[in-house]
């Protein structure tokens, strides 16, 4: 049976890796000196979901590792052994062999190391620390591969009306599919309301229970064994098992016709009481590159073979085609994996991918977690898709180019008189709301919750504290706070660092705060949160903080140039510098001297900066100021002669209007401007772009005080016009890069104006100088 | 319209091109039809500072922003007052779009290959690196540019990899 298993493969991936991260964050969470049941029972509950589609797939390497974590976990829940430390180690371990060998399928490798046996033999260790259990059948449906039993015989006992399809057809069918198992024996009458059947076969429970899975809801159905031995999962079997037969033995009618056989030997039979068959024969099935046949069985529903897009079975089943229903869902009961779409209620209507692992039945008892993850399979399905990022920038694109169009729109309205128009008015009106909202809705798709970078700080600060003996507590606040997905990705790095470095740096032993009158259990707090335009990122720890004579020490010792008298921000700025480094002996944690540098260049290719304040014994702030996307900008227009330029909000610290005595030279060139007492080096920027205006005396324009990497400086401006929210373009697309610029934006009016670089134009100025 | 040159056989018919040709000054060019995007108005540009004199800013062309070069600075043909018939060439070329302002177009002409001499050497006196050949239309000489070569070259500047020579 030829079953391209790997397109339903992803599902499986995406959901491993979900069910990993919730076990991740709720090992995190858990307190070992008063376990909390329900956490380990969702612990449970996640392994054993990984395990049972591990298993369904065929990862057989995943669902042992699974196996013998579910085994410890299982203790623990049931409360026979009490969670320790070193229990949530390994079971992180376990964790990092699983994504480990996760990513290995993922790349259709196997993932082979030596942490898998060391992982499976620590967990073994712990859990033979319990007393023996006896195997728990209800959950012990692990592809344990063990040597099959020759012949097991089961006694399964189900009620008739809990499969809700017409009795006769079904429950022959299903006998059927069972006899593909092994040999059916009826115990009960054929119309008795609880059937009983001995099935006598060498397949494992689990065979069996995923055969009913998809024809009835499991827990109506009791299965009872006098043999605890388990098998390889089921498709396995029923992939050995080549030629089915399909049979369906509907009332009225005894003969069954030999429909069509596809490729992989199937024989489909169909026959329902006054319905003739519709075979949309081998033709079909081939086509099809599952190799599934599709069937029609009523009369006139030919157009269902119109619905078949995926190369799965659809079905339809108006009135009177029970039977080809019961075909279908044998057929799904075949696959017992999930194939085969099937919709009774709006039989022609083509069903969605997502419901594929969907069974038609509530899931169940038998099978509670791998139900439990086929429904959550089916939800994100529902309410989220995969765009790729182009196709919203497209979007975004569009988008500004109509709320540009409005305002040419309204420009060329605005000569009209508002009372003999006011339609034209009112329309104008309502366009620029809803393109407003538009706008504001689609970048809002870009938008992240900062979660997605912080979620994987507990465990790195866990083991990182873990591995220096320091204990450390994290402090997550704001982690609902959105900003551009783009901007999420880049965060991550540069976090990292900083978390470690507080926890290596900052953080000290516990004994030593101790004798400082600090808690032993240090704290780091990430917090995120929305500044104007801007998404502000703090790190902070309450540590040693930085050591100023230290850093200077370090810094004479390197050559880095200081002024005489350097403000603690000088000093505390001097960690960026590359190789700078002020831990006694290198780790492997930090003390390259390195991260910080790379950190703030990330942060600055993000158009944010990086401060830092510290307090000696209190503890260190690091914070990064970023925009809120890398699309938008909030910027300031000014106007400089005839053109507009756009500043970054973000730079802005104040705008004055001088005074004469505030301009002033330095040996005849260098310029300066004075503000508020301190002398800042005066960038004239109708000088730095050439501007042929008509002369502007000093004091009729504007200062604009900027913060850059190089310092404060003021910048000369005609005029502020007014502030915008600006789509950043890039002018390198088509053109390249200018000096002083660092983009390009369109106006409401259609104009292009150029975003000015604070930064570079400070260096400007300073080379210039 | 096919792009390839012909096979040299006797047997094959010589495959034509389209070129469109625009006037600046008194002299008549012709560009590659393939790469013109299309042919617009001129509208106020956004001056970029410091760039070579023939660069005469941005514009926004539905979104993008896109540089425009005149050609007759380019070409030393003297400047020359912006009127309604100046037209800006919209071109696509190496995966950017550039516009170039010419003082108008004239025509759409199909060329054989046979057609288009190649230009004589004019030594110091200026490059022809950039200049496919001439032509003759309707006794007018039509200098047939390789638009592709110059707005890559990096005389243009357009070209990140050139940046010293407009310090």
């Amino acid at each position: 049976m030829t079953i391209d298993m790997t397109r339903f493969y992803q599902v499986f991936f995406d959901e491993a890796g979900e069910h990993l991260a919730a076990m991740e964050d709720l090992l995190l969470e858990l307190d070992v000196s008063a376990p909390d049941l329900e956490t380990l029972n969702a612990i449970f509950r996640a392994a054993h979901s990984i395990k049972g589609g591990a298993g369904t797939f065929g990862f057989n390497d995943m669902a042992e590792v699974t196996h013998v974590l579910e085994t410890l976990l299982d203790c623990l829940r049931k409360q026979e052994l009490q969670p320790t430390v070193e229990m949530v180690d390994t079971f992180l371990r376990a964790g990092d062999v699983l994504k480990a060998q996760l990513a290995a399928h993922q790349e259709g490798r196997e993932y082979a190391d030596v942490r898998i046996a060391e992982v499976c033999a620590h967990l073994e260790q712990l859990s033979t620390l319990a007393p023996t259990s006896p195997a728990n059948h209800r959950f012990a449906l692990a592809p344990q591969v063990k040597k099959p039993p020759p012949m097991t015989r089961w006694h399964i006992s189900f009620r008739a009306d809990a499969i809700d399809f017409q009795p006769g057809a079904d429950i022959a069918a299903l006998r059927d599919v069972l006899a593909e198992l092994g040999q059916v024996d009826w115990l009960s009458a054929d119309d008795a309301e609880l059937c009983v059947w001995r099935l006598t076969t060498n397949a494992g429970q689990e065979a069996i229970i995923e055969t009913f899975a998809f024809v009835c809801d499991p827990a109506c159905l009791t299965i009872s064994f006098d043999d605890g031995e388990l098998h390889p999962p089921a498709h396995q079997t029923a992939q050995d098992d080549p030629g089915f037969g399909f049979f369906t033995d509907a009332p009225g009618s005894d003969h069954l016709k030999q429909v069509t056989e596809d490729e992989a030997g199937f024989g489909f039979f169909a026959d329902a009481p006054g319905t003739a068959y519709f075979a949309h024969h081998a033709a079909d099935a081939k086509e099809d590159a599952a190799g599934f046949g599709f069937f029609a069985g009523a009369p006139g529903s030919e157009q269902v073979a119109d619905q078949e897009h995926h190369g799965y079975g659809l079905f339809g089943g108006s009135p009177g085609m029970a039977t080809v229903a019961a075909i279908a869902q044998q057929e799904r009961t075949e696959t017992a994996q999930g194939y085969g779409f099937f919709e009774r209620r709006q039989p022609l209507e083509p069903t969605d991918v997502a419901a594929v692992a969907t069974p038609p039945v509530a899931p169940a008892a038998v099978r509670p977690a791998a139900t439990a993850a086929d429904a959550k399979r089916a939800a994100p399905a529902d309410t989220s898709i995969r765009v790729s990022v182009e196709k919203v920038d497209q979007l975004i694109n569009l988008v500004g180019e109509l709320v540009i169009t409005h305002a040419m729109l309204a420009e060329s309205a605005s000569g009209l008189e508002p009372l003999a128009h006011e339609q034209i008015f009112d329309g104008l009106a309502n366009l620029e709301r809803n393109s407003r909202d538009l706008q504001q809705a689609v970048m809002s798709i870009r938008m992240l919750p900062i979660s997605f970078v912080f979620n994987r700080f507990p465990r790195v600060v866990r083991d990182t504290a873990a591995k220096l003996g320091k204990q450390v507590a994290l402090k997550l606040l704001g982690e609902d706070t959105e900003l551009d997905k783009g901007l999420i990705e880049r965060l991550a790095d540069p976090l990292n660092h900083l978390v470690r470095n507080s926890i290596d740096h900052g953080i000290e032993q516990p004994q030593q705060r101790v004798a400082s009158g600090k808690p032993e259990m240090g704290e780091i707090t990430l917090r995120a949160s929305h500044q104007g335009g801007s998404v502000v990122v703090e790190v902070r720890d309450d540590g040693a903080g930085l050591n100023r004579d230290k850093l200077l020490a370090k810094a004479a010792q390197q050559g880095i140039a200081l002024p005489d008298n350097p403000s603690d921000k000088d000093v505390w700025q001097l960690i960026f510098h590359a190789g700078f480094s002020t831990a006694d002996k290198i780790t492997d944690i930090s003390g390259r001297g390195v991260g910080m540098d790379v950190v703030r260049r990330n942060i600055e290719a993000m158009n944010g900066r990086v401060d830092i304040d510290s307090e000696p014994g209190h503890g260190t702030r690091i914070t990064i100021r970023l925009p809120l996307t890398l699309a938008i900008l909030d910027g300031l227009s000014v106007r400089m002669g005839d053109e507009m330029f756009i500043l970054p909000l973000t730079a802005i610290q104040e705008s004055i209007q001088p005074t004469r005595d505030q301009f002033m030279t330095v040996a005849g060139k260098g310029r300066l401007a004075r503000v508020n007492g301190d002398y800042l080096p005066l960038v004239m920027l109708r000088e730095v772009f050439a501007l042929d205006a008509p002369p502007l005396r000093d004091e009729d324009g504007i200062l604009v005080v900027v913060d850059t990497t190089e310092g404060r400086i003021a910048l000369l401006i005609d005029e502020l016009v007014a502030q915008h929210q600006v789509v950043i373009k890039s002018l390198e697309t088509n053109y390249r890069k200018v000096e002083g610029i660092s983009g390009a934006t369109i106006m409401g009016d259609g104009r292009v104006a150029l975003i000015l670089d604070v930064d570079a134009l400070a260096r400007l100025n300073r080379r210039a100088e | 319209m096919n792009n390839d040159r012909p096979e040299r056989t006797v047997t094959t018919t010589e495959v034509t091109k389209e070129y469109l040709t625009f006037t600046l000054g008194d002299e008549e060019y012709g560009i590659d039809i393939l790469k013109v995007q299309e042919i617009r108005g001129y509208d106020a540009v956004t001056r970029i500072a410091n760039a070579p004199n023939f660069i005469k800013g941005v514009i926004n062309m539905r979104g993008i922003i896109v540089p425009i070069l005149d050609m007759r600075l380019k070409f030393n043909l003297g400047q020359v007052e912006y009127n309604e018939f100046t037209v800006v060439i919209i071109l696509n070329v190496a995966e950017r779009v550039v516009g170039i302002v010419v003082d108008g177009v004239s025509d759409v002409i199909a060329l054989k290959r046979s057609q288009i001499r190649p230009a004589p050497e004019f030594g110091a006196l200026m490059d022809t690196a950039y200049i496919d050949g001439l032509t003759t239309l309707e006794q007018r000489m039509v200098i047939m540019v390789d638009i592709e070569k110059l707005i890559t070259s990096s005389e243009m500047g357009l070209v990140e990899s050139v940046r010293s020579e407009l310090a």
